[in-house]
């Protein structure tokens, strides 16, 4: 058996309680630890996703047990990618953490960051759907504590709020596992898939609510719209490193619906013809509405970004409700260009509360306000779309999938007002908090700034202490780095991602691999 | 005896619900913990209710047997439900005592802005 596939779960599980049980109280350690094992993370999803590349599907059975039987870990395209883009999100984030000293406003953040990882990890790669919840729950319960990093009343509110929506979410979950497994027997996915090709079509009412079931748990996860109301309180109070982070948690939800209905209750299966794509389609449409509306309208830096996630998400499942091949291609395309945006607006969220308030609106100006301001446009264009940057490749190849479905002057309708509205939103915003500055600032505060010397010459209002500020302005532009290559290696990602669609169009590949018990 | 289990998990899954919706937060927690009782009655049903019956095969005659399954899926997610209820417990704690006030909705000027920190 291949044993890379259970490490990116087994390197974060050992190194979490090792930074609890014996550096707990040597913080420069636990960054070394953390940072390390991150690192380590990236090579273990470089490893696996040059594994996967060839088109294998690797199977891990966990204790030896075979495939119905026991719970088996499946490494294919998808779940490569995905574990990849978790470890190069991760690491960005982990060294803004501790560059910005978020990392010490509170205890035990680098094992709940490695717990987080650890959960994430596992959702992408298990094979079984029960397995599935349980690592769920584990990337919940780690981000539980991420989210009231830090503390202060209106974080903790907002943590029970994100916290109870949560346990609904898992009890939902458990409902659906159950109806599922009532009907069919079994919890293993290949295994389901076999089962529910099987039930003839007038004999499938349980299964149906169990599908509609699931695929409502995928959707608060991946916060879809009648659904989405616990994300923008919860991301704009948690610490914005940890909201950054998160913005790999709705693609967990994106991800689990893209797996479970090309392989469980594909398109095909008579069980579920016409169920998913028919519901996810409009609500994805509104979502990307919402969310678009949501950026024009919001007061506050942190929860437009947030706004921003929801409405990515929006255009992400827009292209993953296609239920085609290439409208999939163009998801997982999309998929690694809406979580590195999203990330890189919330790091340049939280630069800018460190210096300021992040209420829209014109304050005295902030120490590196010209850098701030170009990462934040950067970011804002990756988000809207425009031309140069990877949002636009995505949104384009998007449309381009989407020129052939019955709906598509909807989808393209939605599509491209809603990244208008996103544009003029990010624009109101960017020219209302890095511009009008100067004139609040001539107006108001007559005295002379020093506008590229932060640390020495402190402005009338002291900002609050950063001690890294080089380490937290690399990792941000680690991940503009980050989009700039996936613009310019569009190409290869593209073959990458048309490759992951044509086999997940391909479930008996999968479910050969699976049940087949050679490996 | 399947319409009691069933109307079991029904009542508690509708009290849960209700006391879900609720303001504040202890009964929503309440609820939460109803709703996580419903689920595990309902999670071991789904093995089909059978009384007096082991959850092990016997392969030297055909007894009746119970399906094990939902009886590991059941203590996994009872474990799971119980330490995200002290979780939430512990956060729902903390927010009441530096809020001094337990409502689980957040005021629109908690929710747009840290005042304290505009100030």
């Amino acid at each position: 058996m291949n044993h890379w596939i259970v490490a990116p779960i087994v390197l974060p599980a050992i190194l979490a309680p090792f930074i609890i049980m014996v550096l707990r109280y040597h913080l420069d350690l636990q960054r070394i630890f953390s940072v390390a094992g991150v690192v380590g993370l990236l090579g273990i999803a470089l490893t696996i996703t040059a594994q996967a590349a060839g088109g294998d599907i690797h199977v891990y059975e966990l204790g030896n047990w075979p495939a119905p039987f026991g719970i088996v870990l499946v490494l294919d395209r998808l779940s490569a990618m995905m574990v990849l883009l978790t470890a190069l999100l991760a690491l960005p984030i982990v060294l803004y953490a501790i560059a910005s000293g978020w990392d010490e406003r509170g205890n035990h953040f680098h094992p709940l960051f490695q717990f987080q990882l650890m959960g994430v990890c596992g959702a992408f790669l298990t094979g079984d759907a029960f397995n599935l919840f349980v690592f769920f729950e584990v990337l919940l319960i780690a981000s539980y504590g991420l989210m009231t990093h830090g503390g202060g009343a209106v974080r903790l509110k907002a943590g029970v709020q994100y916290v109870t929506y949560n346990l609904l979410g898992s009890t939902l979950f458990l409902f659906a596992l159950g109806t599922i497994y009532s009907v069919t027997g079994t919890l293993n996915m290949a295994d389901l898939a076999l089962r529910v090709a099987e039930i003839p079509p007038e004999d499938t009412a349980l299964l149906r609510v169990g599908a509609v079931l699931l695929l409502l748990v995928f959707c608060i996860k991946a916060a879809v719209l009648p659904l989405h109301f616990w994300l923008p309180a919860s991301y704009a109070n948690a610490p914005l490193p940890v909201a950054a982070l998160f913005a790999i948690m709705t693609k967990v939800g994106a991800y689990s619906i893209l797996r479970v209905y090309t392989l469980v209750f594909g398109p095909d299966v008579p069980v579920s013809h016409g169920l998913v794509g028919d519901w996810l389609q409009p609500a994805a449409l509104v979502t990307l509405a919402i969310g678009s509306i949501g950026i024009l309208g919001t007061q506050h830096i942190a929860r437009m970004v947030a706004f921003c996630a929801i409405a990515s998400m929006g255009t992400l499942l827009v292209a993953i409700s296609l239920f085609t091949e290439v409208a999939t291609a163009a998801a997982l395309y999309y998929v690694y260009h809406s979580t590195l945006a999203t990330a890189l607006l919330f790091l340049v969220a939280d630069l800018v509360m460190q210096r300021r308030s992040g209420v829209i609106g014109p304050r005295p100006p902030m120490p590196q306000n010209g850098l701030i301001a170009t990462l934040f446009f950067v970011g804002a264009i990756a988000m809207a779309g425009m031309p140069p940057l990877s949002g636009f490749i995505g949104k384009l190849l998007v449309l381009d999938a989407a020129r052939n479905a019955p709906d598509a002057t909807a989808i393209w309708a939605v599509v491209l007002i809603g990244s208008f509205v996103t544009i003029v939103g990010l624009a109101r915003a960017g020219s209302l908090i890095f511009w009008k500055s100067h004139d609040a600032s001539t107006q108001d505060d007559p005295t002379p700034e020093a506008e590229t010397a932060p640390e020495d010459a402190d402005p009338a209002p002291p900002p609050p202490p950063e001690p890294q500020p080089g380490l937290a302005f690399t990792s941000v532009f680690g991940l503009v780095a980050g989009l700039v290559l996936l613009t310019l290696f569009a190409g290869p990602a593209l073959d990458y991602t048309r490759a992951t669609a044509a086999q997940l169009f391909a479930p008996e590949q999968y479910i050969s691999a699976v049940l087949g018990g050679d490996d | 005896m399947e319409a009691l289990v069933a109307s079991a998990v029904g009542v508690l899954t509708a009290a849960g619900i209700f006391l879900i919706l609720r303001r504040r937060t202890f009964p929503v927690i309440l609820g939460l913990s109803l709703l996580t009782y419903a689920v595990n009655v309902f999670l071991f049903a789904t093995g089909r209710l059978a009384v007096n019956a082991p959850a092990v095969l016997n392969k030297y005659e055909d007894v009746p047997y119970t399906d094990p399954l939902p009886q590991a899926l059941v203590l996994t997610a009872i474990v799971i439900s119980f330490g995200m209820t002290a979780v939430i417990v512990m956060i729902a704690l903390g927010a009441y005592l530096s809020a001094k006030d337990d409502h689980i909705d957040m005021s629109a000027r908690d929710s747009v802005d840290d005042a304290g920190e505009d100030a």
